[in-house]
């Protein structure tokens, strides 16, 4: 039945001539469509592109075939496959002068090309002429290329004409001339910094059309600088109350909404003017309450425009009546149904929460329900809004389910950012140091490859210095539970590396510090680490480190150090390590072991990583060292900048860094050549190149007419002659140092560390089946454990006095909310395979035509234009079409409507179509299969992308710098300087 | 090797796989403000078929082939695996997709994190209802045969990457009169060809 459908529809593409495809190209997209994998598929697009690459070369194609090769082509491309070897064509049919083809060609040329391709330039010039055309199609075509096609470089090329197209008499050509603007804007806002009144002046256009764009780059420009745009508050305002009022023309009705696209953008620029500006805000009170009147909550985009401006509210000087609004649309979004409204209606508690934290306590339940919805992208929402709302008083509880979902999810992109939330909500609001450690512990321990590095220097840092308060005995009681705690999961399998680090750098500082481990139990530990990870340098460092500050700790105390076998050995596998960084530890580690107390004392205070090292950037410890050089004959030292030479050279650098951006494409016509007289007067006002007057002269008349010409780069004379220097010092010159240097880089290459770790992402797989699955249904019943889940996460004064009880109360509070999950459990498997059950009778999968979703009642829209395409095969009923038991009445009905086709206009094509039609919808139908595969390589390949913690040189330098910052001993990077100091 | 490979696909990404934060560090010279957080805009759009098949590709923002590959695949791995009555909202590596589906089709549009969501859905309906006047009902088939007239009418649409243009009326006149343009270049063609065959023979 259905393939019969879709049969008339393709008889229906035929009559209409296929919109001038050849049977060819029909042939390819069917086969593609029947294809059976992605292999097949491949297979044939490969096939295709062969077939192209020989006839897109060959000698008089007719511009019909052309053009059809270049759709061709971005069919091709759109596969995913490479088509580039045609862009030059369909670069070419954009000079064409019938619009047909100028418009295929600038589609391809729009499609196949990024901003910054080197084909660009052969367009550019089309599109300046296309733009002076008579015929506002063809310009309106250049324009749709310009927003995609022109970077940086090219927009001197056409802005004064699409700043000239700004009057055009056609309101498409001004809207898309504004659009092309606001993209000149975005690329390089300098390059229409002195256009940016048009806006202002667009924003009065009498079309509706223009002006709703002009608020596309008023919003950029109010977002960068809203204080010179405060004198637009009151015409935004009236705007809005107009188009609120239905004064737009009829055609910009959306579902009976008055411009509702408008009206948004309007809203979004509202909150921003607003935003801190209590006179401006209250221009807008009236209309904002108007627009919570007037929308229509029974329709997706009234719910739109009062998400819209509940932002707006809450981002404007609060006003009592329009939150009182605003919290009323929120719970009605959260009490929804559709998931949708719930999502929406968390974002705006999240908003509302910031100005009244007692907002969120209505919702209390509403949001639990959120929390343990299946639908994942609900969850993490939720998850999002209880990260805003965490205080005291609920940070186990939050951070404790946070915790238990990042275990759950595979989606490596999203756990980084759940796990840094957690440490970020552990070290705010840490009830107690246990609760902190262990807190830290699992953190580390399921997500630690994926925290930045930055995240364990702060842990680290945070145990060496407490929370901040100078209580010495919090302190060291944090720096002793950390100890045990490290000390009893030192030993599991499988620890991420990031989190050995830290525990071996904090085991090295205070595991012995309390006395409560002896020194020789600490080291065994350490050498365990060691060598559980013989791939692992970085670890191997840390834990030979931390051996060496404990024996060095002991050696100060007195006591005699008696190395253990498995240490020596240790230290004799890493004295023969390819790493030089471990030979230099294991070294160092020997020589510390011989000194006797005061000389370690000296290399190796105790509890010092807080201490603030000082750098003599003078190094004055040396002064003796080079009075001593300098009796004995040697040379002055000369500070870089006075050497012979340099001067001039550093000068010649800024030059070569002012040149290149007087260089760039120039698109106006080069001037008339001068007469030679003038370049000949002209060199004489240069001062700097007088001392090569007589060269210049005689043998460069042409540079002088440059340099003329360009004023500001009036001393390109001297730097030409001197050029070979200037590049040969770039190449042997000594490299300039400046002390401040390492930690400038220090902190950028942070950033970018920060950066790559967060690269890393992955496809969400779907664990939802595995949560507590809680039925959204009315809350007849509502469980006892969720109210105390409830109260523990919302909970009000009360549980605000609890937190000042000792921990032992947030522990009790603790196992209740373990007790809420077990509780749960049955439920959630019962709930779970219900679940299945409704999933299992799902009707099989649909065809082309059926646009019956597979459940009833959800969120079809009121007006589906697709309903009609049931009528497609005639006014029958339509419900038993999308249901696949049809009666044999039907089906000949449904024949006989076809008869009535016009068959005889498609001839004999037909007969080739139709059981080819056949075959496409059978296979179709038996894809799923082949999607579910692909999901499969989906996340299989996200799993083979961890981030990378290799040997990479500059990770390790800057790990290195990272280190020393917090007080980790001396590395490689001055190994002479410890030496030296030993003697 | 396959890790490194893997990563190096990640790493030369920074558009869609990087916070936004990160990627106008990194990208700031070159894009200006291109980048920034406030700039909300439509990365792409994207239909797809149940079967996880692409129907229409559009890029707003700079993706290699390699990279557009790898979103493709991943997202449809994500959207099309997710039940019926699921948000339509989905987030994903700093960003979001708004999907919706339509009979055997997937309409997907990926948007910056804070941007309303509902609006973005309400533009995908657009969309749709005016290539359902376009082309008279619309079904997949139009689109798999007529993917280039999908394409003008998303142009006149949506352009680099924001709504351009909501009144439907408005569109579709420009759409006419685009055709009726090209439709008697394509007769005075042919009138000139006859011409000329009669003037030769």
């Amino acid at each position: 039945m259905e393939q019969l459908k879709t049969i008339g529809r393709e008889l229906a593409m035929g009559s209409q001539g296929g919109w001038g495809q050849s049977k060819e190209f029909l042939d390819l997209v069917k086969s593609i469509g029947e294809a059976r994998s992605k292999a097949e598929e491949d297979r044939i697009v490969m096939n295709e592109i062969e077939t192209l690459k020989r006839r897109i070369t060959e000698p008089d194609i007719t511009k019909r075939k052309m053009k059809e090769y270049i759709i061709r082509l971005v069919y091709v491309e759109m596969l995913g496959h490479d088509a580039s070897f045609g862009y030059i064509h369909a670069v070419k049919m954009t000079h064409d002068d019938s619009l047909l083809l100028k418009r295929t060609g600038y589609l391809a040329v729009t499609l196949f090309l990024n901003e910054d391709h080197d084909l660009i330039i052969l367009i550019v010039n089309t599109i300046q002429k296309d733009l002076k055309s008579d015929n506002y199609l063809v310009v309106s075509a250049a324009l749709t290329a310009v927003c995609k096609l022109i970077n940086e470089e090219t927009i001197p090329a056409v802005l004064p004409q699409v700043v000239e197209l700004l009057g055009h008499p056609k309101e498409a050509v001004r809207k898309k001339a504004i659009m092309a603007l606001h993209r000149f804007y975005q690329r390089a806002p300098s390059s229409v910094a002195h256009l940016l009144s048009n806006f202002r002046k667009r924003l009065c256009d009498n079309d509706p059309g223009v002006m709703g764009a002009t608020l596309c780059p008023l919003f950029d420009l109010i977002a960068a600088d809203a204080d010179s745009y405060k004198d637009l508050v009151i015409s935004f305002v009236n705007i809005l109350k107009q188009v609120a009022e239905c004064r737009l023309p009829k055609s910009y009705d959306y579902h009976q909404m008055p411009a509702p696209f408008i009206q948004i953008r309007l809203l979004k620029i509202l909150a921003l003017l607003g935003n801190g500006d209590k006179q401006a805000s209250e221009h807008m009170f009236t209309v904002l309450g108007d627009i919570f009147k007037r929308c229509d909550p029974s329709s997706n985009i009234g719910n739109a425009v009062l998400y819209e401006c509940i932002c707006c509210v809450s981002s404007i000087h609060s006003s009592p009546k329009l939150l009182e609004s605003a919290a009323e649309v929120t719970s009605r979004f959260l009490k929804s149904d559709s998931h949708n409204l719930k999502y929406m209606g968390i974002d705006a508690l999240g908003r509302l929460i910031k100005i009244n934290p007692e907002t969120a306590e209505e919702h209390q339940l509403a949001v639990i329900d959120c929390l343990e919805d299946p639908d994942d992208t609900l969850k993490r929402k939720t998850f999002e809004l209880l990260y805003k709302m965490t205080k005291p008083s609920n940070v186990e509880v939050i951070v404790d389910r946070m915790i238990d979902y990042m275990i759950s999810i595979n989606d490596n992109h999203y756990k980084t950012e759940i796990a840094s939330r957690c440490v970020e909500l552990a070290e705010q609001f840490a009830p107690s140091n246990q609760w902190f450690i262990q807190t830290m512990n699992k953190v580390f321990e399921h997500a630690g490859d994926l925290v930045n590095v930055k995240v364990a220097h702060n842990l680290m840092r945070l145990i060496a210095e407490g929370f901040g308060e100078d209580d010495e005995a919090a302190d060291s009681q944090l720096r002793s539970s950390a100890v045990e705690s490290y000390l009893r999961i030192i030993g599991e399998p499988k620890l991420p590396s990031l989190f050995l680090q830290v525990i071996c750098w904090v085991l090295g500082e205070y595991g012995t510090a309390d006395g409560k481990f002896s020194a020789s139990y600490v080291t065994g530990k350490l050498c365990d680490v060691a060598e559980a990870h013989p791939s692992d340098d970085i670890v191997k460092a840390y834990a030979v480190t931390a051996i060496m500050k404990i024996s060095a700790f002991e050696i100060e105390v007195g006591r005699k150090v008696e190395l253990l076998p498995e240490c020596q050995s240790l230290i004799d596998e890493l004295s023969a390590s390819h790493s030089t960084d471990l030979q230099q530890r294991a070294y160092e580690l020997q020589t510390v072991l011989s000194l006797d107390a005061r000389a370690v004392a000296s290399i190796m205070p105790s509890d010092a990583s807080c201490e603030d090292i000082e750098v003599h950037k003078s190094l004055p410890f040396l002064d003796g060292y080079v009075q001593e050089a300098l009796v004995k004959g040697a040379q002055p030292y000369i500070p870089q900048n006075e050497q012979s030479g340099m001067a001039n050279i550093s000068n010649f650098r800024s030059q070569a860094h002012h040149v290149p951006s007087t260089h760039g494409l120039r698109f106006e016509a080069y001037e008339l050549p001068q007469p030679p007289v003038a370049s000949r007067i002209q060199p004489v006002p240069l001062t700097a190149s007088k001392e090569l007057v007589p060269v210049s002269e005689t043998t460069y008349p042409q540079e002088n007419v440059r340099a003329a010409s360009v004023p500001s780069v009036s001393e390109t004379g001297p730097f030409e002659l001197k050029l070979q220097l200037d590049g040969v010092q770039k190449k042997w010159g000594r490299p300039t140092y400046s002390p401040t240097a390492p930690s400038t880089s220090n902190s950028s290459s942070q950033k970018a560390v920060n950066g790559v770790s967060q690269l890393v992402q992955g496809t969400v797989v779907s664990q939802t089946r595995n949560m507590p699955y809680d039925s959204r249904k009315p809350q007849v019943e509502v469980s006892s454990e969720k109210q105390k889940l409830a109260a523990s996460l919302f909970g009000g004064s009360s549980s605000k006095r609890e937190k000042r009880l000792t921990s032992t109360s947030h522990r009790t509070s603790r196992v209740q909310t373990h007790a809420v999950e077990k509780s749960q459990m049955p439920t959630a498997t019962v709930a779970s395979t219900e679940h299945a059950a409704e999933k299992a009778p799902q009707p099989p999968p649909l065809d082309l035509l059926d646009l019956g979703e597979p459940t009833p009642g959800d969120t079809i829209p009121p007006l589906d234009p697709f309903k009609q395409l049931e009528g497609l095969l005639g006014p029958s009923d339509v419900s038993s079409v999308a249901s696949s038991a049809v009666s044999v009445s039907k089906s000949s009905d449904i024949i006989s409507q076809y008869a009535e086709n016009p068959m005889s206009a498609v001839g004999g094509t037909v007969a080739n179509m139709a059981p080819a039609s056949f075959d496409y919808i059978n296979l179709l139908s038996g894809l799923p299969n082949l999607a579910n595969r692909d999901i499969h390589g989906g996340s299989a390949a996200t799993h083979v992308a961890p981030v990378k913690k290799g040997p990479n040189p500059q990770d390790s330098l800057e790990r290195d710098a990272l280190a020393r910052q917090v007080g980790v001993t001396p590395s490689s990077t001055s190994p002479n300087l410890f030496s030296d100091l030993l003697g | 090797m396959v890790g490194d490979g893997e990563i190096a696909i990640v790493a030369s990404c920074p558009s869609i796989f990087s916070v936004v934060g990160s990627a106008s560090l990194k990208f700031g010279d070159k894009a200006g403000d291109f980048h920034n957080k406030n700039a909300k805009m439509i990365h792409f759009v994207l239909l797809i078929s149940r079967q996880g098949k692409v129907r229409l590709t559009k890029w707003y923002s700079p993706y290699s082939q390699k990279e557009r590959s790898k979103v493709i695949r991943e997202l449809s791995g994500v959207i099309l695996a997710r039940g019926p009555k699921f948000c339509n909202f989905v987030e994903w590596g700093g960003y979001k997709v708004v999907y919706k589906r339509y009979a055997s089709l997937y309409f997907c549009m990926c948007i910056d994190h804070d941007d309303n969501e509902l609006e973005k859905l309400e533009i995908i309906h657009h969309f749709v209802e005016i290539m359902d006047r376009y082309f008279g009902s619309v079904c997949e088939l139009d689109l798999i045969f007529n993917f280039h007239k999908a394409y003008y009418i998303l142009d006149e649409i949506l352009i680099a990457g924001e709504l351009q243009e909501s009144s439907k009326k408005t569109v579709a006149r420009l759409i006419t009169a685009q055709d009726s343009l090209v439709e008697t270049a394509q007769e005075q063609a042919s009138s000139i060809s006859t011409i000329i065959a009669q003037a030769t023979k």
